[in-house]
């Protein structure tokens, strides 16, 4: 009887160390089909980076080895999908998820996180209202709209044009960009001579460029997504539209300059919230590094996704724990070099110090401008 | 003001001729079977990216030909396979159906629709592709202020051509007489000699083709080719063919350039007439509201409907 007692006692000791913790699961999710697939997949990538890397250096947490293990899910940029899928990883029993990509699912899938407590870094959800619902466990790695749309607004007043048209394309990183635009644009002195309307699956704008041109504007602001935007610039060429062009991050990436082909010139400009891949500390290096894994170029969030996947990392060896409610407050005073900057978040969850990088097309590539 | 009102005439008749187009064949098959082939929409789907396919392989193996060669073998591969896939549609999934109650052919077409859209994501990838400019954009200047470019042309031309093409064809030759035999009531038909299975795969046939050059023709317009390009067309051309009076080819015709016109016109000057209060963002709504006051008033559709006599 003792005997067995005794090994009882030693297997219920040796339990403390199971399995089961040994796998640690990190979601991310983003739209890994529709218009934006090839963003979604770059997020992807590069949060898997950072599990790699992790997995490469080997963690230790609670006193034994833990393997990251990204958990990928398609939210195909629709709300409804979003929460569904948000709902699959709380199931699943991640641990911290990385995502999502588009704003219009970040924002209710946030609550779901939130209710479950798992901690949500999102790479590249910048409608400001995400952080200002007051929900302990959402953090982004990307400054927010209210910075990037007041800078793309009073760069275009103030540089390129007074006479200003914005087209957003109605979801909610679109609608708070160009709100945020108006009022930048309003701040330096210029005037908005219009304010058009499209969605994120159109591709013929002809209409509502033709009205934006009987307003005679001198620039056209476009908030919303490169798969769009490529189109959008190629009609208004079509149109003989003479006004300069510039888009948010979202149209910031390799994919509109092969999407609108010859329409685009040196009158077209973009914002990305950040510095400049080059200027990032981090950033050349990890080019490369993506490069030579995944044989495609960076398109614009990966290295913002490696940092909010590196984040949670982080907070979990800071607080000895993959536990979400014990890593949590960990996350929240985290400092540590990321790949895009020195991370660390504010009270609110949004990134401290975000900076906004001006970039104008030049030859194949776009350059960013000393502001 | 004029200008304005040229241009988004223009714009309109672009967009309004290949909904024409495309309603053609939902309103050819419709008025035979009396089914709504929802996967209409997945065919010009199909055209455009084989089109694309077979430009960027003629491109790699004879480079440096004049771009009208390559256009012209994009239409020229585009046309079977699409023509191929509207015979396969009839033969497997909806000719077992015909004498179903109408709900099953419908969620059938529903399915294929699916599934074409599947097969396309699975083939051609999911990320949106870049259609090349064969033909150029350069912008013309009409009148002062309105402009249009060889493509727009293109696309009204070639679309006019083929209804023209289908209407000489349907009331001029003795096939024509056979469809519009089937068409009225094919058991009478079948009595008098037609082939009508015969007749209905090539109905499929010819709405696919024309469904393969709005394909390539939208493509065109727009630079990009992506697997669910299908949907929203399909969709639109459908909403004219009921416009203009399901069932009938003149009003598929009248539907689809009558929508096209609304839209343009609407998006542009929704706002002024409304004093604010609605604004393009409300585009894609106005022609279904137009839609429903025209049948409100006129259910069978501005030039009525044609359906088959079911006896």
């Amino acid at each position: 009887m003792k005997k067995s007692a005794i090994l009882v006692a030693l297997m219920a000791a040796l339990a403390g160390c199971s399995k089961e913790d040994s796998v640690v699961k990190i979601g991310h999710v983003a739209p890994l089909t529709g218009n934006i697939a090839h963003l979604g997949k770059d997020n992807e990538n590069g949060a898997r980076l950072a599990i790699d890397d992790a997995n490469a250096a080997g963690v230790t947490i609670g006193g034994h080895k833990v393997t990251f293990e990204l958990v990928g899910e398609d939210d195909q940029a629709d709300p409804k999908t979003g929460n569904i899928v948000a709902q699959r990883l709380v199931d699943a029993g991640v641990k911290g998820v990385v995502g999502h990509l588009n704003s219009g699912t970040t924002i209710p899938a946030s609550r779901i996180y939130d209710a479950a407590g798992i901690p949500m870094i999102s790479p590249s959800a910048t409608n400001p209202k995400l952080t200002q619902a007051g929900l302990k466990g959402v953090f982004r790695t990307i400054a927010n709209d209210v910075q990037q749309g007041s800078v793309m607004g009073a760069y275009a007043a103030n540089k390129l044009g007074k006479k200003v048209a914005i087209i957003d394309d109605r979801t909610a990183y679109g609608q708070g960009l160009a709100d945020e635009v108006e009022k930048g644009v309003k701040g330096a002195g210029g005037e908005v001579v219009a304010r058009e309307f499209t969605s994120n699956q159109a591709t013929d704008f002809m209409a509502i460029l033709t009205k934006i041109k009987a307003t005679n504007p001198e620039v056209i602001v476009y908030a919303g997504m490169d798969a769009q935007g490529g189109p959008m610039l190629k009609q208004v060429k079509q149109l003989g539209i003479d006004a300069k062009w510039i888009t948010g991050d979202g149209g910031c990436t390799p994919e509109i300059i092969k999407l609108a082909g010859d329409s685009i010139s040196d009158k077209t400009y973009c914002t990305q919230p950040g510095l400049p891949p080059d200027q990032m500390q981090g950033g050349k290096d990890f080019k490369e590094r993506y490069k030579a894994k995944y044989g495609t170029e960076v398109q614009i969030y990966a290295p913002y996704a490696y940092d909010a996947a590196k984040a949670i990392i982080e907070a979990m060896k800071k607080a000895d724990s993959t536990d979400p409610a014990k890593y949590l407050p960990e996350l929240k005073k985290i400092t540590f070099k990321g790949v895009t900057a020195d991370v660390a978040f504010d009270d609110k969850g949004d990134i401290k110090n975000g900076a906004v990088t001006v970039y104008q097309y030049d030859n194949g590539n776009w350059k960013a401008l000393a502001n | 003001m004029l200008q304005t009102l040229l241009q988004q005439i223009i714009n309109g008749l672009v967009v309004g001729s290949v909904y024409a187009v495309v309603a053609l064949g939902y309103t050819m098959v419709y008025g035979i079977l009396g089914l709504i082939n929802f996967a209409h929409g997945e065919v010009v789907m199909v055209g455009a990216l084989t089109a694309l396919s077979a430009i960027l392989y003629l491109r790699e193996i004879a480079p440096g030909l004049n771009p009208l060669v390559y256009f012209g073998f994009g239409l020229l591969a585009a046309i079977p396979v699409c023509m191929a896939i509207g015979y396969t549609m009839e033969r497997v999934a909806y000719r077992r159906l015909r004498n179903a109650p109408r709900l099953a052919p419908l969620i059938t077409a529903i399915g294929v629709s699916f599934l074409l859209q599947t097969l396309a994501m699975v083939i051609w990838g999911r990320s949106y592709h870049s259609f090349p400019q064969l033909i150029p954009t350069t912008p013309l200047q009409v009148v002062h202020g309105v402009f249009i470019t060889p493509v727009q042309i293109t696309t009204i031309g070639l679309s006019a051509a083929m209804m023209a093409g289908l209407v000489l064809l349907v009331m001029r030759t003795r096939l024509g007489r056979a469809m519009r035999a089937t068409a009225e009531n094919h058991r009478i038909a079948a009595l008098m000699g037609v082939n009508t299975n015969g007749i209905i795969a090539l109905t499929f046939l010819l709405g696919s083709g024309l469904a393969a050059v709005a394909g390539v023709m939208i493509a065109s317009n727009y630079g990009v080719a992506h697997y669910s390009m299908g949907f929203l067309p399909g969709l639109k051309a459908f909403t004219a063919a009921v416009l203009g009076g399901i069932g009938n080819l003149a009003g598929a015709m009248v539907g689809g350039i009558l929508l096209g016109l609304i839209e343009a016109i609407g998006a542009g000057y929704i706002e002024s007439w409304t004093g604010g209060w609605l604004n393009s963002s409300y585009q894609d709504i106005f022609a279904f509201i137009i839609l429903g006051i025209v049948l409100v008033f006129r259910p069978t559709g501005l030039l009525g409907e044609r359906v088959a006599d079911r006896a």
